[in-house]
């Protein structure tokens, strides 16, 4: 047993230095209030279509803090609340903040929404929000990457079918790299701080 | 030949980690060829061999990670296969003669050899093969990898969710090597007593039944993360997380029980090989007195 009187404190200290780095690491080293994705989650990517119909990619946007998220305007609940949240929080921020942000709201249901009905329903909500959808490669690629999924459940009798999605909002810095994760559960208070700490970072 | 190709594309990794295939093809490798330069296993451990080594590849690198990806019972049943099922059909398999016997001369003398010697190797596994540490790692790294916040981490992140499955099956098959190891006690370094078997697997079963069991009886939103992610279907998160709570709580407490079994089988066998031995030497004995 004399390599554990001898070598067990230099284990010990090993041990501890990397649950240090491995806190540190996690951590970050910014503030935010949300769910902080630095570390966690690569830049915005993307190759979509708009709600004109035309081809758009994550380039589109650079410049600009990005919020995104993924839902399907057939969506009963959470998407309509999520809509009328982010416009709530939009309309919280001073001029200039609003002005630095794009809303892009991802269908995954592109079988029922085509462009047309995507520009009438973010329309509804506020201005900054664009309808984005794709092929089921680009959809499934993007949602991949974003380590989300999504799902269609059977359809009823008038051919109604719902369609399981994440819930979460994600924040892009205006050079497009991931920074925060918003949830339902994250507050008003945390979430404004954030966007206009997002909106910051866009010149 | 539409289903073909649907087989082929649920076969096909949801992920690609390169790591995993080296790993599991070079294990495979090296076993058939040890196989093909004359090691007989018999029937049995090359059975469990090959269905611990194909569950650990088939509940990583085919679409059924995709599902452990979103559902949280799924997930719950990938780290079952990875931590206690297919860790300990490897063991069982006792695959090591076999590994060597396939390992290439030069290989083995100039880098496993010399690695296996090395002082930092040899530490490192007998701290991870200390009792107390082993089972603390086995029980414990269930309940790190399921603190909610760390949960979420991992599941959101690549890289993360990749070391999470790592540390599960690496530490699974360390476990059950110390627990089933085929050697008689006495016989080896870390050969434990069967009675110090027997404690371990007792030990880790209790903190997976009260965390299980915990999860099972929690109230709704505990792992936040599968109501962000969505869903390859529409389920219920709470159906999700009862489910999930089962497969913690039961089917890794029956792992124990299977271990206990397998370590008094193992008790009885050496018994009577003990007794065997004695009764050859009694006569002998006997003669002298």
């Amino acid at each position: 047993m004399s390599f554990a009187e001898r070598r067990m404190p230099r284990w010990i200290v090993t041990l501890v230095l990397l649950s240090g780095l491995a806190v540190a690491g996690c951590g970050g080293g910014q503030d935010w209030q949300t769910k902080d994705i630095s570390q966690l989650m690569p830049e915005l990517q993307f190759t979509l279509t708009d709600e004109h119909g035309e081809e758009v990619t994550a380039d589109a946007y650079e410049g600009r803090a990005v919020l995104m998220f993924f839902g399907f305007t057939h969506c009963p609940d959470v998407c309509p609340a999520t809509m009328a949240r982010i416009a709530g929080w939009l309309g919280q921020l001073p001029e200039a903040d609003r002005e630095r942000i794009r809303v892009l709201f991802v269908s995954v249901d592109p079988d029922r929404d085509d462009p047309e009905r995507l520009r009438s329903y973010t329309a509804h909500f506020h201005e900054a929000i664009t309808g984005l959808t794709g092929t089921q490669e680009q959809l499934r690629r993007l949602s991949k990457r974003y380590r989300v999924t999504y799902g269609y459940g059977d359809k009823d009798g008038s051919g109604d079918y719902d369609v399981s999605h994440s819930a979460g909002i994600y924040g892009f810095a205006a050079d497009g790299e991931a920074r925060v994760l918003i949830r339902q559960s994250d507050d008003r208070e945390a979430v404004l701080d954030d966007l206009r700490r997002l909106a910051g970072t866009a010149g | 030949m539409p289903e073909f190709a649907e087989l082929l594309s649920a076969l096909m990794p949801y992920q690609w980690q390169p790591m995993v295939t080296l790993v599991c093809g070079a294990a495979l490798l090296l076993y058939l060829s040890g196989l093909a330069r004359g090691a007989a296993p018999g029937f049995w451990r090359n059975f469990a061999f090959f269905l611990g080594l194909g569950l650990m590849y088939g509940v990583t690198q085919t679409q059924f990670d995709y599902f452990s990806q979103y559902v949280f019972f799924i997930h719950r049943i990938q780290h079952l296969v990875l931590h206690h099922v297919a860790a300990m059909m490897l063991v069982l398999a006792n695959p090591l003669p076999v590994l060597a016997r396939g390992t290439p001369q030069p290989l083995r003398d100039n880098l496993l050899a010399p690695l296996w010697r090395s002082a930092p190797v040899r530490t490192g596994y007998a701290v991870l093969q200390q009792p107390a540490v082993a089972a603390f790692l086995f029980a414990g790294l269930v309940y790190f990898w399921l603190i909610p916040s760390i949960h979420f981490d991992a599941m959101l992140s690549g890289w993360l969710y990749s070391v999470m499955n790592w540390s599960m099956a690496l530490d699974g098959l360390l476990f059950w090597w110390l627990v089933l190891n085929p050697h008689a006690p006495g016989s080896g370094r870390h050969c434990l007593g069967y009675g110090m078997r027997c404690i371990l697997l007792a030990a880790v079963a209790f903190p997976q039944i009260i965390l299980g069991a915990y999860i099972f009886f929690y109230g709704t939103g505990i792992y936040e993360f599968y109501e962000v992610c969505g869903s390859p279907w529409p389920i219920d998160t709470d159906t999700d997380r009862v489910l999930g709570g089962l497969i913690t709580w039961i089917p890794p407490a029956m792992m124990s029980v299977v271990g206990l079994l397998v370590v008094l089988s193992q008790m009885f066998r050496q018994e009577k090989r003990e007794a065997e031995r004695l009764g050859q030497g009694a006569p002998a004995t006997g003669s002298t007195a």
